[in-house]
């Protein structure tokens, strides 16, 4: 069951700027869609849209290909997580998974049946007798999930489900929702602030900014062929060069890179590079090109990686991870000039601001 | 040095035991025994004519059944004007908000004078009221009206800080669930404020049962119509029946005893639910 979304717009105060702008997007059916992006961005309200808990002031909504816009939220049947879990704190967590189905007034057998199954699949079978406030943060979001998804919904549908618990936790708990998924082919929806979350486990990532779609895609595609200058730069902690067209290229102190099409003899560009898309090399020459060079600020090692602020003669600052035996290899200390050659980069018409 | 209990930041646990049993000893207890120390000097056949006359039962029953009444539309109006303070932001709000705590601040005499004053056959509500048929000054609906306006911020103080705790995201939920309003307030919200609810009520009836000086200006004190139990106990004292007014006041002291005991023992084991709910 797909989501579409049709220019969507809400707007909270009249005259002020709207928190979802002429949103369009499609979720397909069966895959896991993130929508990504800095908070602020309008993800949160979108996926309020999309269940019901916000009317649209413009737009609409179809779920399945049927239009439910104005549909009350208790008749979408969507499930839905919420990153405080908003469990029902005097509840058993049975009684929690079963508080969908007691509101449908299924009979009692099929309502216990269905709350063993959804305890079986978040793996919680021996906490049923619990209350919410006795369990882990991870077992809470389970739990939560557990009963979004025992009212058999047409589309899941998660509001930054892991914001609240440690890194550890989060790493888990995305392998567990990525198996989950695989197990229930459910079509997800999935907003997240996190970009490493959103390229790890979608297959479509919408990114937002300022209640605008930015761009939409394959994960490959939002990190290797961003968009916009805001999609280089909220993903994958690029770093920015500056520079001039000249000559019909990028010309960025000594580096020279592709332009866009439309860019103009003399016209500013920037272009954004990844961290691990340079390689350090000591050797400063080569063969009659100057070579891209850059000093040493400072060095950190990081787990198996070592991260190195370049300064470049321009003046642009530069991070680089190198991996920790290669950095050893190099043999640099703050202050050497080593070599940087870019492997790739994205390079924009206009001046960066940030 | 190991002790078997917790060590506390704040130290003084027997001295502040120590005042706590001197400080209700000598404010409630002391006070209280006396007034059984006094009943005493009547025999108890004289007790039980006194507890048991008509006047006396007429006034217990107006008391309670007044105050009971009080309470409960307490309970319902005061849960609501908390709901809006807690959930709603409009102009005027914090103007409610220091209405509410009025009836704690007035003395009870000009409440009192004033609901007289509007419910009277001439008065601002009493001139309609009277028109339909209805009668509210001088009779036991006036009474009633007297102690709702005292116990009012009662509900809406204890219930504010529990409903302010309480998520939105958590009704949110319920209505993803599927759950109608109705079902989101009966099944996720009421059970969460309802030690809230009943402390409240607990507190506002005891209040009005105690409460004389508002309602004996819009009862009319008719001995067996509108006569509460306070001020049967002030006539008595009036006519130097210092025995007999005690003897009405222990019963009163007891019957108030027993129900707030039963309040606080049922109080007691709904939180115990919730503290299971919510604790470690």
């Amino acid at each position: 069951m797909s989501i579409i979304v049709e220019q969507l717009t809400r707007r909270f105060s009249p005259g002020g700027s709207p928190a979802v702008s002429d949103v369009s997007f499609h979720a397909p059916a069966g895959a896991i869609t993130s929508l990504l992006g800095p908070s602020g961005a309008g993800k949160s309200t979108l996926l309020r849209l999309i269940c019901g808990l916000e009317i649209p002031d413009v737009g609409r909504v179809l779920i399945d290909g049927v239009d439910c816009t104005s549909l009350p939220v208790q008749q979408r049947n969507v499930g839905v997580v919420f990153q405080s879990y908003a469990l029902f704190r005097h509840m058993t967590v049975r009684e929690n998974i079963a508080f969908g189905l007691n509101v449908r007034k299924l009979p009692r057998a099929e309502v216990e049946a269905r709350v063993d199954e959804m305890l079986r699949l978040v793996q919680l079978e021996a906490l049923g007798e619990r209350h919410p406030g006795q369990l882990s943060g991870g077992q809470r979001q389970r739990v939560a999930f557990a009963r979004a998804l025992a009212i058999r919904p047409r589309v899941l549908l998660l509001d930054e489900p892991f914001g609240a618990l440690d890194t550890r936790v989060r790493e888990e708990l995305r392998e567990w929702l990525h198996q989950l998924h695989t197990r229930t082919g459910l079509t997800t929806l999935l907003v997240t602030h996190d970009q490493q979350e959103a390229l790890e486990i979608s297959q479509h990532v919408v990114v937002m900014s300022d209640g605008r779609v930015a761009q939409a895609g394959s994960p490959e595609d939002i990190y290797d062929r961003p968009a916009s200058p805001f999609v280089a730069s909220f993903i994958g902690g690029a770093s920015v060069l500056r520079g001039r067209v000249l000559e019909g290229r990028a010309s960025l102190g000594s580096l020279a890179l592709t332009v866009p099409a439309a860019a103009r003899e003399g016209e500013a560009v920037h272009a954004f590079v990844r961290p691990h898309d340079i390689k350090l090399a000591r050797s400063v020459s080569t063969e009659g090109v100057t070579p891209f060079t850059g000093r040493v600020q400072r060095f950190k090692p990081v787990g198996g990686f070592v991260k190195v602020l370049l300064r470049m003669p321009s003046g642009d600052e530069v991070t680089v991870q190198v991996p920790r035996s290669e950095f050893d290899a190099l043999g640099v200390v703050e202050g050497d000039a080593v070599r940087a050659d870019v492997l790739t980069a994205s390079v924009f018409v206009g001046d960066y601001a940030i | 040095m190991g002790s078997l209990t917790r060590r506390h930041v704040l130290p003084g646990f027997k001295l502040s035991l120590g005042f706590t049993w001197a400080y209700v000893g000598l404010l409630v207890l002391i006070p209280l025994s006396s007034l059984f120390l006094k009943t005493f000097s009547l025999t108890w056949l004289q007790f039980w004519e006194t507890v048991t006359a008509p006047r006396a039962l007429a006034a217990y029953r107006l008391s309670f059944g007044a105050s009971l009444s009080a309470a409960l539309a307490n309970v319902v109006f005061g849960l609501l004007v908390a709901w809006v303070l807690v959930r709603y932001r409009f102009p005027g709000r914090s103007l409610v908000e220091s209405l509410v705590d009025l009836p704690f601040a007035l003395p009870t005499a000009v409440a009192g004078l004033t609901l007289t004053t509007l419910f009277s056959a001439k008065g601002w509500y009493g001139q309609y009221l009277e028109a339909w048929g209805f009668k509210v000054a001088y009779t036991s609906v006036g009474v009633a009206v007297a102690l709702t306006f005292i116990g009012l911020p009662f509900v809406v103080r204890t219930v504010q800080p529990v409903l302010e705790d309480i998520d939105v995201d958590v009704e949110e939920a319920a209505a993803t669930l599927g759950a109608t309003p109705w079902q989101t307030f009966a099944r996720v919200l009421f059970p969460a404020i309802f030690p809230a609810l009943l402390s409240g009520f607990t507190l506002a009836f005891a209040r009005a049962l105690g409460e004389y000086g508002s309602v004996v200006f819009i009862s009319g004190n008719m001995p067996l119509r509108t006569e509460i139990v306070p001020l049967l106990i002030v006539t008595k004292l009036e006519q130097y029946d210092y025995a007999g007014a005690t003897a009405i006041a222990v019963v009163m002291l007891m019957a108030s005893f027993l129900l707030l005991l039963v309040v606080n023992v049922l109080q007691r084991w709904s939180h115990r639910r919730l503290e299971a709910r919510a604790g470690a």
